[in-house]
């Protein structure tokens, strides 16, 4: 029941990003590229989920403990500190550089292995250098 | 230059909002993609690994989609330097900032978490300053 149902999850949340157009950077680049290119069309895509979303979050809080696992684990850190914002910004600039970020990397790695498989390779070796000096 | 496309992003956005909301009411926890990358580079991955199949999911349903509707939307990849700079910076940064555009632009975001909100807030403005300065100040792409 867990599995497929974490499968169903992956498949439901990737035909949500072929759908949505974020599997192409170029829709990125322009949604980013307020002065210039302007495609808003990813406002769309967290207008549509964000909403959604919040109503499961909701019925989760009102349930108190989840249909599958025992207990729900969200993090409750609520400190506003230097790491955070240094790895968002950190992000950004990633994101804006490549148009990509970890969803749509993975999501697109079968339709386009070697540009895309660059972009995975590196990602993971940045993930695995910040485990390097921070872990 | 890109078609706005205003109807098949939110539909694909509530598709990705509900695999988000089945997260929370099934198994109480976050749909991060780079948590679940992260998490997967160090074997660590848990519970049932319900992870791997959500991967598998992830992963899998594109092509499906690809090879039997077609592309959508296209694909127009940057220059094969800038994936490795900007796969660098967004494996490192979302380590660093616990998060993406899945955990904090979608789950935190809906969750109202003041971290999320105030990370989405600095990866979008990062982001927009880069394309800024790339095309428009530098010229590139």
């Amino acid at each position: 029941m867990g599995r497929f149902l974490a499968l169903l999850m992956g498949a439901t949340f990737g035909g949500g990003l072929w759908l949505s157009g974020m599997l192409n950077p170029a829709k990125i680049m322009n949604f980013l590229d307020l002065a210039g290119t302007f495609d808003p069309s990813l406002i769309f895509v967290m207008g549509g989920g964000i909403p959604v979303a919040a109503a499961g979050y909701w019925y989760m809080q009102r349930r108190t403990v989840p249909v599958i696992f025992r207990d729900i684990q969200v993090p409750l850190r609520a400190a506003i500190d230097r790491n955070l914002v240094l790895g968002a910004l950190i992000f950004g600039v990633g994101w804006g550089i490549g148009g990509l970020c970890p969803g749509p990397a993975l999501a697109s790695i079968l339709i386009a292995p070697t540009t895309i498989g660059l972009f995975i390779v590196a990602m993971a070796a940045g993930s695995l250098a910040y485990s390097r000096w921070h872990g | 230059m890109t078609e706005f496309t205003p109807g098949l992003s939110v539909l694909g956005g509530l598709f990705i909002g509900l695999s988000a909301a089945l997260g929370f009411v099934f198994f109480g926890r976050v749909i991060g993609i780079s948590g679940i990358l992260g998490r997967a580079l160090h074997f660590d991955f848990g519970e049932i690994q319900w992870r791997v199949w959500f991967l598998a999911g992830l992963i899998g349903m594109p092509l499906v989609l690809e090879l039997s509707v077609g592309s959508l939307h296209g694909f127009d990849p940057s220059h094969p330097l800038a994936m490795v700079v900007a796969g660098l910076l967004v494996g490192y940064g979302t380590r660093l900032g616990s998060g993406c555009t899945s955990g904090h632009g979608i789950c935190g975001i809906s969750r109202l978490s003041v971290r999320s909100i105030v990370a989405t807030g600095c990866f979008m403005t990062s982001a927009i300053l880069t394309v800024f300065v790339m095309r428009q100040l530098i010229g590139v792409v």
